[in-house]
């Protein structure tokens, strides 16, 4: 028994299936106990105000927007090497849901730059890359969708990732020599002696554990659609034949 | 490979090869920029580098689509790939015969016309010299992009989309070096990344291109 078999798409489903509730619902509680706990039930900070509890959206979103990126070239290594289609699907399911986490890191960074920093957008380092990386996104989930068939979709779009992980990595610290920083560095780092203090760190973390179960119950619902409608189109192709 | 080559050159600049194309976008853009910024001396000279290289970019991302989609569609894409030399190589030829019909001609034209946006004087030997330096990887970065979509009807769009996010790192580094060649700064440290993404681009991009074009032409 390897872990390679719950890649077989009927395994995969019947996996899934029980834990699917399991993770909207935990996903759901650290989400609700996070923000509440954040939003109301920690002091404003001294300089920032209560400005300060954007923190509980934008970090756990800017996290899994990177992380994301991530997964997808996990996945899309394990389609090129293995070919399970279960891992390519999942790529393609988990690009729609890294993008909107992208964006609500980008809107939320917004809202807060404008009290805190007097201005929407500034061009640093850390914002642009997010910018690229919402690009890069973007023509991954355009590349997906104008190819018709699947398993050439899969293998241009595994390509594609691995060739724009390089570059997307390329391009944050070209970013960051072009133009001096305005946004704050890391505060949340293990090594680091000042993180950000505990009364925030503690809700910050649900919410952070919150966002990462959401992310993997999204997936999974979004890989379990794809698969389903994989089906559909087999069904469909079979039946045009006869 | 030097008969592709070849073959490729002489494609372009005969009728209907579309080699001047990249040059006359070129110098529109260059001409409609101060249109829009409006004819002052100091902001043109501020912002001549950026724009010549932008327009640099966009004219090479004109004539890319045409890199395999003509031999996709008469066969001989297919006879490449069967050919005796490995398809690796093919990209790498397509990618040169790409520089040497738009980034050379590209690169020469840039300083003459930066007279037309002010270039600071100090400026011309770094414009020719990043975009001589920058160009080539523009071009091998878009074969890959070309191998990409090479399968897909009207691509040319999902070309552009995919290509100009990976064009950033060589922008980034080929303009930071004229503003700091300009300025009378060290532009030591640009130069080499720009060389180095150069030099990086034709080792890996290749393999890339080849392994996109065998999924394609599956």
């Amino acid at each position: 028994m390897s872990l390679w078999e719950y890649a077989n798409p009927k395994r995969f489903m019947s996996w899934t299936a029980p834990v699917l509730p399991w993770a909207f619902g935990l996903a759901g509680l650290c989400l609700v106990t996070g923000l509440i706990w954040g939003f109301f039930f920690t002091p404003d900070d001294y300089r920032q105000g209560s400005t300060v509890k954007i923190i509980y959206l934008h970090v756990p979103s800017a996290l899994m927007a990177i992380n994301a990126w991530i997964m997808m070239l996990v996945a899309s290594l394990i389609w090129l090497v293995r070919r399970h289609h279960v891992s390519a699907l999942a790529a393609k399911a988990a690009a729609p849901v890294g993008i909107t986490m992208t964006l609500i890191a980008l809107m939320t960074g917004a809202i807060w730059g404008q009290p805190m920093w007097g201005t929407y957008w500034a061009w640093d380092p850390r914002l642009t890359s997010f910018l690229i990386l919402f690009l890069f996104y973007l023509g991954y989930m355009a590349l997906w969708a104008a190819i018709d068939d699947p398993d050439t979709a899969a293998d241009l779009t595994s390509v594609l990732c691995m060739v724009g992980s390089v570059f997307a990595l390329l391009s944050r610290y070209a970013v960051n020599f072009w133009n001096q920083g305005l946004h704050q560095g890391a505060s949340l780092s293990l090594d680091k002696e000042e993180n950000v203090a505990d009364v925030f760190f503690q809700p910050l973390l649900l919410s952070i554990a919150g966002f990462v179960l959401l992310f993997f119950a999204l997936v999974l619902l979004r890989t379990r659609t794809e698969i389903r409608s994989r089906r559909v189109r087999a069904l469909q192709m079979r039946e045009s034949r006869s | 490979m030097i008969a592709l080559l070849l073959r490729d050159l002489r494609l372009a600049t005969r009728a209907g090869g579309g080699f001047g194309l990249g040059l006359v976008f070129f110098l529109i853009v260059v001409v409609l920029v101060p249109f829009g910024v409006g004819p002052e001396t100091a902001v043109l000279s501020k912002i001549a580098s950026g724009i010549l290289w932008v327009a640099a970019l966009l004219a090479a991302l004109l004539s890319l689509d045409r890199i395999f989609a003509l031999d996709h569609e008469d066969g001989a894409l297919t006879l490449l790939a069967t050919a005796p030399i490995p398809l690796e190589m093919v990209g790498v030829a397509k990618a040169i015969a790409h520089w040497l019909t738009t980034g050379l001609p590209l690169s020469i034209a840039a300083p003459i016309l930066g007279v037309l946006l002010q270039l600071q004087s100090s400026a011309y030997v770094f414009v020719a010299m990043t975009l001589l330096l920058g160009t080539p990887a523009l071009s091998m970065i878009g074969t890959f992009g070309a191998a990409l979509t090479v399968g897909i009807r009207r691509g040319g769009l999902l070309l552009s989309l995919l290509v100009l996010p990976l064009y950033v790192p060589t922008l980034i580094f080929g303009a930071e070096a004229v503003r700091r060649g300009a300025q009378g700064l060290d532009a030591t440290t640009p130069l080499l990344m720009l060389g180095g993404i150069t030099a990086g681009s034709f080792a890996l991009l290749p393999f890339a291109t080849a392994a996109v074009l065998r999924i394609n032409l599956r």
